[in-house]
């Protein structure tokens, strides 16, 4: 909201306060400043108004130029170029005069142009810095200036406008009066309502007015009738040049009155051509499906949920947020019908959503808009007609009626209890008086102002004090919170696993959620992983779905740093993913107020499907960078599997490892590891298809750990370690090639026995033909209480290995 | 055999150990002077055959003079082998200085070790860390913080919705639902803080990210009030932003906050906004069954990528958001 210094000082004296300490009060009081405009603070004169004499056609150049012949009252005459061409001779304008400085410090001197002498030079609103408007330049009305008069002064340049952020619950703010209270308060000074002038206004009504009826979604409508409006009578430069001030722009006189009274009241106001009003106006809702044409053009379809108002025949505006086409003050208008409405917000709210469309009229009305103003704020815009436009009063329909907010019980001691202050009751009062509330300082009954239907409970009325008291004057006092608190064991882990594997070299990153179809259907995701949810807004439309996996944002992670020169490197995120698997329900939405039952806020919960948080990790190109110790060999399955059984191995658990083909892993280079037989991580090497498909070098590798399905390891039962000599015994074994590893180790385990320490995979070969390889272990035994005989230890390697052999038909490698 | 003879020996022993250039010509010298054949061995064996008298008087010289060569010899052996060894070592020397490091280099995100350094910073002041869903109902991410549907407050946070939007379900605009869940199944008092991320439906741009993260306080207990909140801020921004820094509270607006207040930090010479807060809206309360003429509350919320931003001077959130290597690298795991 813009607001301009010279308005508010029509209800506020500000002489001697500088625009530093009026800023300053605005955010204060909780409005935060986005702009200080300085206006003519880059402008210097001779400014002044200017009668065209003559006008030369200069048609030898690329645009057609004028040569104009200025009177400026200076005894002669002086001429200028210039390139606008929305003036005519006998037209007053604004020349600026050599010796003159235009904002963007731009110097006027005479200068030869186009083969003349120009002498000066007619201005744009913009040019002036008033304004975006450059389509041609400023025209006066006749009469609203005389020739050689100073424009600097005539046009109320010199003025400091303040732009303010206004919040949802201050829709009072949104109005002159509104911000010069707030100033006023800020500042200690006095401040005149300018209300009280508009409630002083009476009209002599006669009974052939307009009617207006409110049959839904309004608490009080007022619709004023005025006759012989002059349609030629333009705006005096003092409302055109407020309206341009706020970021306005002028139009016609009724349309300007309407939009200056809501600027300086907040009511929004809506000038109807009466005479194409049919019988009534009736605040009803819309039909389904009926077409309606807006102010700006836009055929709109209508829908029962839409507030309007009509006439016995049609929809003449969409209530509260911008009129119709049809009922347009038009040049030829002679009668009109200004209505103000305190439409219910919400309404308004739903009209503006559902339409695109946030105007003035509906951002003040969704908001809250004071019901008394439908009265008073009318009654100033039919004065304004009457006496700038030569109107006549015709009369008044009135339909609802006010309510005002209800009155507050508060104790002063609340008050500093929520606060922290030990404010006197006489502080407290008076800062509600000052936002306009009448308090009984024996009953603390506290009377809202009209206008600030968001006062409904005590801790309101707090804000208001602490407000006009200042933050500033509010202690500061650490609490003491009675708990000693800790991250919980599954904080703890994921927290452990990401350092360790920093400290591995792996870098983190945070990859945002949403994926494209396409990548779902390139990584070849079925079942779980397949059902998402689609985003029904999305930022883009290339990627709507929400991950089930967290590959693809470490694929897309990948390829961004690989395109930035990365080569080698490893990533991994910890985050949430989201699968659709769970059956969905209606949303919950129950009462407000109190504490809804045990079993609604369980079937709340339930209502939210489980997200759990996984770990992911892509490994692309070489395990190290190239270096002269050793040759860099590039990442290969193993380095994967191994990432993910450290971090079982952190979390001391125990698991198995087993082959499953499992998208997007390569089918016969992906392990699946389970704990208490389920699986909880898959890792291995990327299917060579996504690697060509998303740019990756070839065999990148990648591992996710579903950590939410990682049981909480229990408090560890250390064992009793052994000190008695160990006994080292090696076995290379020949076995069909399709038997794993892990099998044959288990069933060496399976056999050696308890004293059986350790076991070690040292050695695979593969060239021994026959569909066989070998494979040789490394047993250690050990005995808790004695030093093994030679005997013994033959005899528990020979069981394990007859173990193996009975089980996958291995024989001793000779 | 007489004293001075076995002197000689001993001398003749001496002077050979000491000639000795390395340990090789040492182990000569002392089989000479040492060995079976050597003067001394001859005579030590030769003890036998005296008289007693001579026996003891004699075995005695010779027992001294045994102990003198074998302590030269030990001297000897110990010069010589310190200085084989600092032959040695001097022809091992390396260039040290060639790169050792072979892994590469690993990091945690910035956002992540802002977050432990919060949770960790109001874990000591006995708050607990909550976490929740990030794809949340409706009803606790807006209704029961007191923003009601068509409230232009609602609107002020661009939300993503999921289909069906039958089910109700939002992408969180705000780490706030964890306030509403906890207060729903604890008893005050409750100190809690919610790092976690969130989401908005604004382009991604130098300052804003559809996609963010937030940390979140809440206290509830007997006799909270705004001092309690200042002063938890005031002791929050100095652990972020360094002790010097200052903050001030502004008047503002938040549904589920009343009264409502900005938080700026004074740091670098400027105001910055940091976060909003305010003491929880009885109505707020209400719904989540705290009675509200036993206990109040206060919360405070604050974008944890801006926090970073201001306390890092980064000046573009791509930096954070798009996960380059060499961005992340930069800050290790926050040691």
């Amino acid at each position: 909201m813009r607001i301009p210094r010279s308005w508010v000082n029509d209800f506020v004296d500000l002489t001697g306060i500088t625009d530093e300490v009026i800023a300053d009060a605005f955010v204060r009081v909780g409005f935060e400043i986005e702009d200080v405009i300085k206006q003519g603070a880059d402008l210097t004169g001779p400014l002044v108004v200017a009668r065209v004499i003559a006008i030369e056609e200069l048609a030898e150049h690329k645009k057609p130029i004028r040569y104009v012949e200025l009177d400026c009252n200076e005894g002669q005459t002086r001429f200028v170029i210039c390139g606008a061409r929305n003036f005519a001779v006998n037209d007053l304008v604004v020349a600026a005069l050599p010796g003159a400085v235009l904002p963007g410090n731009f110097a006027i001197s005479a200068r030869e142009t186009y083969g003349k002498t120009s002498n000066g030079m007619i201005c744009s609103s913009k040019e002036l810095g008033l304004g975006e408007d450059h389509s041609g330049i400023i025209v006066l009305a006749e009469g609203s200036a005389s020739v050689g008069q100073d424009s600097i002064e005539l046009l109320q340049i010199n003025d400091t406008i303040f732009d303010i952020a206004v919040n949802p619950d201050r829709g009072y703010a949104l109005s002159i009066r509104g911000a010069a209270r707030e100033i006023a308060g800020a500042l200690n000074l006095t401040f005149t309502d300018p209300i009280a002038h508009a409630k002083s206004l009476t009209f002599a009504d006669s009974d052939s007015t307009t009617p207006i009826k409110i049959l839904d979604g309004a608490m009080i409508a007022v619709l004023r009738s005025l006759d012989n409006v002059n349609p030629k009578s333009p705006s005096p430069i003092w409302l055109s040049r407020r309206i341009e001030k706020v970021g306005m722009r002028s139009i016609s006189l009724a349309v300007d009155v309407t939009n200056y009274v809501m600027i300086e009241l907040g009511q929004p106001l809506h000038a109807f051509d009466r005479a194409k009003i049919v019988n009534g106006l009736e605040i009803t809702y819309a039909k389904d499906k009926s077409k309606f044409t807006t102010l700006d053009g836009q055929e709109r379809e209508l829908a029962s949920s839409d507030l309007v108002v009509r006439d016995s025949k049609q929809v003449l505006a969409l209530a509260g947020t911008m009129g119709g086409l049809d009922s347009e003050i038009t040049e030829s208008t002679t009668t009109i019908a200004i209505e103000a409405v305190r439409f219910d917000p919400i309404a308004i709210a739903k009209n503006s959503r559902r339409h695109k469309l946030s105007t003035e009229a509906s951002r003040r009305l969704e908001r809250g808009v004071d019901p008394s103003l439908a009265e008073f704020a009318s009654a100033r815009a039919a004065e304004l007609m009457i006496s700038l436009g030569g109107a006549t009063y015709v009369g008044t329909s009135v339909d609802g009626e006010e309510r005002y907010p209800a009155i507050i019980d508060i104790d002063p001691k609340y008050v500093n209890d929520r606060l922290g202050t030990d404010l006197s009751n006489e502080v407290i009062a008076k800062a509600l008086t000052t936002v306009g509330c009448d308090v009984d300082t024996k009953s603390w009954k506290v009377d809202p102002p009209s206008w600030r239907g968001d006062l409904q409970i005590p801790a309101d009325l707090v804000e208001e004090v602490a407000r006009i008291v200042g933050y500033d004057q509010i202690p500061s006092i650490l609490p003491r919170s009675p708990y000693a608190a800790t991250l919980t064991p599954v904080q703890l882990r994921r927290r452990t696993i990401a350092a360790a594997l920093a400290a591995r070299g792996l870098t983190e990153v945070q990859n945002f959620p949403f994926v494209a179809e396409s990548t779902m259907k390139a990584l070849n995701y079925t079942g779980d992983r397949a059902a998402t949810f689609r985003i029904a807004n999305p930022m883009s439309e290339e990627t709507p779905l929400m991950r089930t996996h967290l590959i693809p944002g470490l694929i897309a992670a990948a390829q961004r740093n690989l395109s930035r020169g990365a080569r080698d490197f490893a990533l991994f995120e910890i985050g949430a993913i989201f699968r659709n698997t769970t059956k969905l329900v209606d949303g919950l939405f129950p009462p407000l107020g109190s504490k809804p039952d045990a079993t609604t806020i369980k079937a709340i919960f339930d209502s939210v499907p489980p997200q759990p948080i996984h770990l992911g990790a892509i490994f692309v190109g070489k395990t190290t960078g190239d270096n002269w110790r050793t040759k860099a060999r590039a990442y290969e399955w193993a380095d994967a599997v191994a990432e993910a059984q450290t971090v079982l191995d952190l979390c001391g658990l125990q698991y198995t490892v087993e082959r499953s083909d499992f998208a997007p892993w390569h089918p016969g280079r992906c392990a699946e590891l389970l704990v208490d037989g389920k699986a909880v991580a898959h890792a291995g090497e990327l299917h060579p298809r996504v690697c060509s498909e998303f740019g990756l070098p070839p065999r990148s590798c990648a591992l996710v750990i579903n950590l939410d399905a990682l049981p909480v390891s229990d408090t560890v039962r250390a064992a009793v370690i052994g000190s008695m000599p160990i006994a080292v015994q090696d076995v290379a074994l020949v076995v069909a090639a399709d038997v794993s590893a892990a099998a044959l180790e288990q069933a060496l385990v399976g056999g050696a026995g308890d004293l059986l320490e350790s076991i070690v995979l040292f050695d695979r070969y593969d060239k021994i033909g026959d569909g066989k390889i070998s494979l040789a272990f490394t047993l250690s035994f050990r005995a808790p209480d004695r030093t093994l005989t030679g005997e013994e230890i033959t005899a528990a390697r020979e069981a394990a290995v007859a173990n193996a052999a009975k089980l996958y038909g291995a024989t001793v490698r000779s | 055999m007489n004293p001075q003879e076995i002197n000689e020996w001993v001398s003749a022993a001496m002077s050979a150990f000491a000639a000795a250039g390395d340990l090789d010509e040492l182990k000569a010298a002392r089989l000479a002077h040492t060995g079976d054949k050597a003067p001394i061995s001859l005579a030590s064996r030769g003890l036998g055959s005296l008289s007693p008298e001579d026996k003891a008087s004699f075995g005695k010289i010779i027992g001294e003079a045994k102990a003198a060569i074998a302590s030269a010899l030990a001297d000897e052996t110990a010069r010589l082998e310190t200085a084989r060894d600092q032959k040695i070592l001097l022809e091992e020397v390396v260039d040290i200085t060639l790169p050792a490091k072979l892994a590469h280099a690993g990091g945690l995100h910035p956002i992540t070790i802002i977050k432990n350094d919060i949770s960790d910073f109001f874990l000591a002041q006995g708050y607990s860390v909550v976490e929740g869903p990030e794809l949340e109902s409706s009803w606790l991410n807006f209704d029961a913080l007191n923003i009601p549907a068509d409230h232009p407050a609602r609107t002020m946070q661009d939300t993503f919705f999921v289909e069906p939007l039958s089910a109700g379900l939002v992408l969180r605009t705000q780490t706030s639902p964890l306030q509403i869940r906890t207060m729903l199944t604890n008893e005050p008092p409750i100190y809690i803080v919610s790092p976690g991320r969130t989401f908005r439906a604004d382009e991604l741009d130098a300052t804003h990210s559809p996609v963010f993260h937030q940390v979140e306080g809440l206290v509830v207990d007997r006799g909270i009030s705004m001092a309690h909140l200042k002063g938890t801020l005031d002791n929050f921004a100095r652990h972020m932003f360094g002790p010097d820094v200052t903050t001030r509270l502004r008047p503002s607006f938040f549904p589920f906050t009343e009264p409502s207040a900005e938080v700026d930090v004074f740091f670098n010479g400027r105001w910055i906004e940091w976060g909003g807060c305010g003491m929880v809206n009885p109505k707020v309360l209400e719904t989540c069954g705290v009675d509200t003429k036993e206990f109040s509350g206060f919360a405070f919320g604050m974008g944890l990528e801006r926090t970073l931003m201001v306390r890092h001077g980064i000046t573009d959130l791509h930096e954070i958001v798009e996960g380059d290597l060499r961005f992340t690298r930069q800050f290790g795991v926050g040691l």
